[in-house]
């Protein structure tokens, strides 16, 4: 068998996963053209192997680590996903333009659970707390009282 | 010999069509439905090539975990069963020069390089479980194991995302207890 017919189909299967990650808008579409272009890599190693015959069958070893690495990719890439999807209620990756580099950029406008970004805020009391308690001592704890006295009200009502 | 070519042909175009079919259809699901034809064809294609344990790996982790993966997180994403208009951006017509240059360019480069090439399939031994498994343990343990890790990294990634706001509580359950005592005391 010619070894550019595994290397044509897999160069089709890469040009069509690049056209599905740049023009997709949902995320998890975006995720699926990263898994066409990494299969059509796995087909480019294995054609290789097999043509070039080496007894460490280097290129079939490597297409199952792919295999792998992309099984883990595809697992961080969803639990990211679903993160989004929690936060926005959508998983449009054209509207998700936080760190966009506009002139007068505003506060996204479509933030649907307004309390996770209170997260962040209480996450760094906690930094505060937890540097200044570990810095140690007493005489640094009205300084962990002044950074939670900084907290934003709104969260101070919680629990 | 030409049976085995013509077998791959088949596979590929319909590898290559049903991929066409991931990027284009304007259905979210049958996007996930014809990545399993994409991978089943792509299996195939291992086969035809020797590569008989990479071929049930595909199946068994491609078609059997990943596309359950993405089918679960397009149903906790509620994506929508009908057909969705606006699934692609504005800019599709710019990612399509990219693709084209993209296949332009791999595809030159590899009739330049490879041209003539035959694969001696024949001649070719069977990448089974045994010839691979002892490849594995002989020569790519240290990869192996280093991916092992790589996999652990992973999983608790994937944990730690999952599950932010759940350990913000237990936190801050243990936080208001210690300012209780310290108020108290």
């Amino acid at each position: 068998m010619p070894l550019l017919y595994p290397l044509l189909v897999s160069t089709l299967l890469f040009a069509i996963g690049v056209y599905g990650v740049l023009a997709r808008r949902n995320a998890i579409l975006v995720l699926m053209g990263v898994e066409l272009m990494l299969n059509a890599v796995n087909l480019n190693l294995v054609a290789f192997d097999t043509w070039h015959g080496d007894g460490l069958r280097s290129g079939q070893v490597l297409t199952l680590f792919v295999i792998t690495i992309a099984a883990a990719e595809i697992g961080l890439g969803l639990a990211i996903v679903l993160r989004l999807f929690r936060l926005r209620a959508h998983v449009d990756v054209d509207r998700v333009r936080d760190l966009a580099d506009r002139e007068g950029a505003g506060p996204p406008e479509d933030v649907m659970v307004a309390d996770e970004w209170a997260d962040g805020a209480d996450h760094a009391r906690d930094l505060v707390d937890g540097s200044a308690e570990r810095m140690g001592g007493g005489e640094h704890v009205d300084g962990a009282d002044q950074a939670r006295s900084t907290q934003p009200a709104g969260s101070g009502g919680q629990g | 010999m030409t049976a085995v070519r013509v077998l791959f042909l088949l596979l590929g175009v319909v590898a290559v069509g049903s991929a066409l079919l991931v990027v284009t259809t304007r259905r979210v699901v049958h996007a996930a439905l014809w990545l399993v034809v994409t991978l089943g064809a792509l299996a195939g294609c291992y086969l035809l090539l020797t590569a008989e344990l990479v071929a049930w790996v595909q199946v068994l982790i491609y078609v059997g975990a990943v596309v359950v993966l993405l089918v679960f997180a397009l149903m906790l994403t509620r994506s929508p069963t009908a057909p969705v208009a606006d699934l692609t951006t504005a800019n599709a017509w710019f990612a399509g020069i990219v693709a084209v240059a993209v296949a332009g360019v791999v595809g030159t480069t590899l009739v330049a390089g490879f041209r003539g090439e035959v694969i001696d399939l024949a001649g070719a031994s069977i990448g089974g479980a045994e010839a691979i498994g002892t490849a594995v343990f002989a020569t790519w343990v240290l990869p192996f194991e280093v991916l092992s890790v790589l996999l652990l990294a992973a999983l608790v990634g994937a944990i730690v995302l999952s599950t932010a706001r759940a350990r913000r509580r237990d936190r801050e359950g243990i936080h208001d207890g210690v300012h209780d005592g310290e108020g108290s005391g």
